[in-house]
């Protein structure tokens, strides 16, 4: 559904002395917009987003210094992120940086249906463009089992994925990414792709001679 | 099929020298001339043209100009044959750049610069110029195996690689650099860049290294849902920069509400791919020979066969670094361009005395500059009937001044931070 863009005029403002203040009252004013524009997006995935720290640095790969501060802000967020996660018993991902310059992450996500684990490797490029543009999670193994992918395993992002990340760049990162591109795609995919056979267990074998 | 037909002469050959009986022996002769005749017919396979060295306005079957060369003497066109200094970099060989690259070679183009990282899939046989023996293959490889058949005269380079990732991208700078194929050619090495990609992503990427370079380029796209599509005129400093606005699409008049994506990421017509190509080359054309007008933006609603144009300025707060020095740079040279302009409008006026038709049937009139749709990217201008912004802007956000927080934050340590990650990932 289009919803109007609220006028540049409305963004909230904030004078604080203190650091804390100035955190939690962003962390208002962007809930104030997201229900402008989150319609679409389940409650869980709203209430965790607003609870992701959001970035400051606007960099990417090409950016030098500048790249390595962003750097860091990734790794609080995704650390806060996963943190979250575990305490909630809801972890779902791991992922790490896959070279020095932390433009390549490799990993692991899985997901949980019908009281059974499927774990799929996790792979994606900063791209050059980065923040501007959103990384494009690949998930390599179903690569060509289901038409909401790109070729080379890319998830296919909801309508409202991109929209959302335009608007908040340059504040989102990749624990933004991985919680409102990842998550719902995995939850509205993998039990279609288990249902239809296209996936099976690892232990499916095992389990079935055992019966 | 050479060996079959060889084994039938020798059989043949057999039964003549087996039958004793001499009045088979013309029929059996008539056979054996037939059969070498399908023999050589055979040896000689595919005619494959050789390279031309000029081209010639000759009306003969055989020159493969003489239609193209006539353009120039019909008054279309000053100089046709200038076309073969140009270079063309074609970003994406899917269903529109594939079709553009054709073109590009038919037209006969001088060189042509491919990139692509994918594989033709037999999913792609409802799109034009790939053919099924070429499934497996990387689109770039059978791209050149099928263009230099066409057209041996035209250079091909392809590039297998992604240009968003930070290698690809820099292979990617460095080819559009290199000016091996005309020395003397001022600025990079190409005359033009034609993005035919199918994301957002990709589009950026090819904006950030227009804008660096200085590189006149133009976009093309194809909507999701293959009923509309558009292409348009990026002249850095001169015109909007991809990232100056939120990408402007054509509404296709499909409520979003209705439109069904369960289990789709996206349609795809050949024609509408045929369309988008068709205007994008044309584009081309005019912008490389200089004829007619050059559109800035122009749009494709294929439900209601609308074409909306508009032209874009830059915005002056735009996000990119490089567009914004473009900016700059132009406004330096403005005033001198446009006293050029003036001065060369002035000239063509004298010389025009009298309409070339008189009575002008159609009621067709000049439409100055000025009176097409310019829009201010930076305003909140309304944008022409039929247009509408694909994705909303960023937020009006205000980078932090260094303060107490910041200098908390160099403290940390990049390597601290991997390993805290690491330890929660190692549990
Ligand atoms: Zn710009």
């Amino acid at each position: 559904m289009r919803v109007s863009e609220p006028k540049k005029g409305t963004t909230l403002r904030f004078k604080t002395e203190s650091c804390r203040e100035i955190i939690i009252l962003r962390f208002l004013s962007l809930g104030l917009e997201l229900r402008t524009t989150m319609e679409g997006w389940d409650p869980t995935t709203k209430s965790t987003l607003t609870q992701i720290p959001l970035l400051t640095v606007k960099a990417g790969p090409r950016d030098g210094a500048a790249w390595t501060q962003r750097l860091k802000e990734e790794y609080k967020a995704l650390i806060a992120y996963t943190s979250m996660n575990k305490s909630r018993d809801n972890d779902w991902f791991r992922i790490s940086a896959a070279n020095p310059e932390g433009t390549r992450w490799t990993g692991k996500c899985w997901y949980v249906h019908n009281l059974l684990k499927y774990e799929f490797d996790l792979q994606f490029d900063i791209p050059v463009t980065y923040p501007a543009t959103a990384p494009e999670l690949e998930l390599p193994q179903l690569d060509g089992k289901t038409h909401k992918m790109y070729r080379g395993g890319k998830i296919c992002l909801t309508v409202h994925f991109k929209p959302l990340w335009a608007k908040n760049s340059p504040r989102f990162g990749i624990a933004h990414a991985l919680c409102l591109g990842l998550a719902p795609w995995l939850a509205a995919e993998i039990p279609i792709l288990v249902d239809s056979g296209m996936i099976k267990h690892k232990d499916d074998a095992v389990s079935t001679s055992e019966a | 099929m050479e060996v079959e037909l060889k084994r039938m002469l020798t059989d043949l050959q057999n039964l003549k020298t087996s039958l004793s009986d001499p009045s088979h022996q013309a029929s059996i002769d008539q056979i054996r001339l037939c059969v070498e005749n399908l023999t050589s017919l055979a040896m000689a396979g595919p005619t494959r043209r050789t390279k031309v060295k000029d081209m010639s306005a000759e009306v003969v079957d055989s020159n493969p100009y003489s239609r193209l060369m006539a353009l120039q003497r019909m008054g279309i066109v000053d100089n046709y044959e200038r076309i073969r200094e140009f270079s063309v970099a074609i970003v994406g060989i899917g269903g529109v750049g594939s079709v553009a690259a054709e073109m590009l070679t038919r037209c006969g183009i001088g060189r042509l610069l491919l990139y692509d990282y994918d594989t033709v899939e037999l999913a792609n046989m409802n799109r034009l110029f790939f053919r099924p023996e070429q499934v497996g293959m990387t689109k770039t490889d059978a791209a050149v195996q099928t263009l230099s058949e066409i057209n041996p005269d035209v250079v091909l380079e392809s590039f297998t690689l992604n240009i968003t990732t930070v290698q690809g991208f820099e292979t990617f700078i460095a080819s559009l650099k290199n000016k091996s194929f005309r020395q003397e050619k001022e600025g990079t090495g190409v005359d033009l860049v034609l993005s035919c990609v199918d994301n957002y992503e990709a589009r950026m990427v090819v904006n950030q290294a227009c804008n660096e370079l200085n590189q006149t380029w133009m976009e093309s796209g194809v909507s999701e849902d293959a009923v509309s599509g558009h292409i348009q005129l990026l002249i850095p400093g001169e015109t909007a920069c991809f990232a100056c606005a939120p990408p402007l699409v054509v509404a296709s008049g499909v409520d979003e509400r209705t439109l069904k994506r369960d289990g789709v990421c996206a349609a795809s017509l050949p024609t509408t791919m045929g369309v988008v190509a068709g205007l994008l080359v044309q584009n081309t054309l005019k912008f490389l020979l200089k004829f007619g007008n050059v559109s800035p933006y122009l749009g494709y609603n294929a439900l209601k066969d609308f074409f909306p144009t508009m032209a874009m300025k830059p915005n002056p707060q735009c996000s990119n670094g490089a567009c914004l020095e473009r900016q700059k740079e132009y406004m330096l040279i403005k005033p001198a361009r446009d006293a050029a302009a003036k001065a060369k409008m002035e000239e063509e006026l004298s010389t025009i005395e009298i309409p070339i038709h008189a009575d002008n049937e159609w009621n067709i009139s000049v439409v100055d500059d000025c009176d097409a749709n310019i829009v201010n990217t930076q305003s909140s201008d309304a944008l022409p009937e039929g247009l509408v912004h694909e994705l909303p802007n960023a937020d009006v956000y205000e980078q932090q001044q260094p303060t107490t927080e910041e200098s908390i934050e160099n403290v940390d340590d990049l390597e601290d931070l991997k390993r805290k990650l690491e330890a929660l990932n190692a549990h």
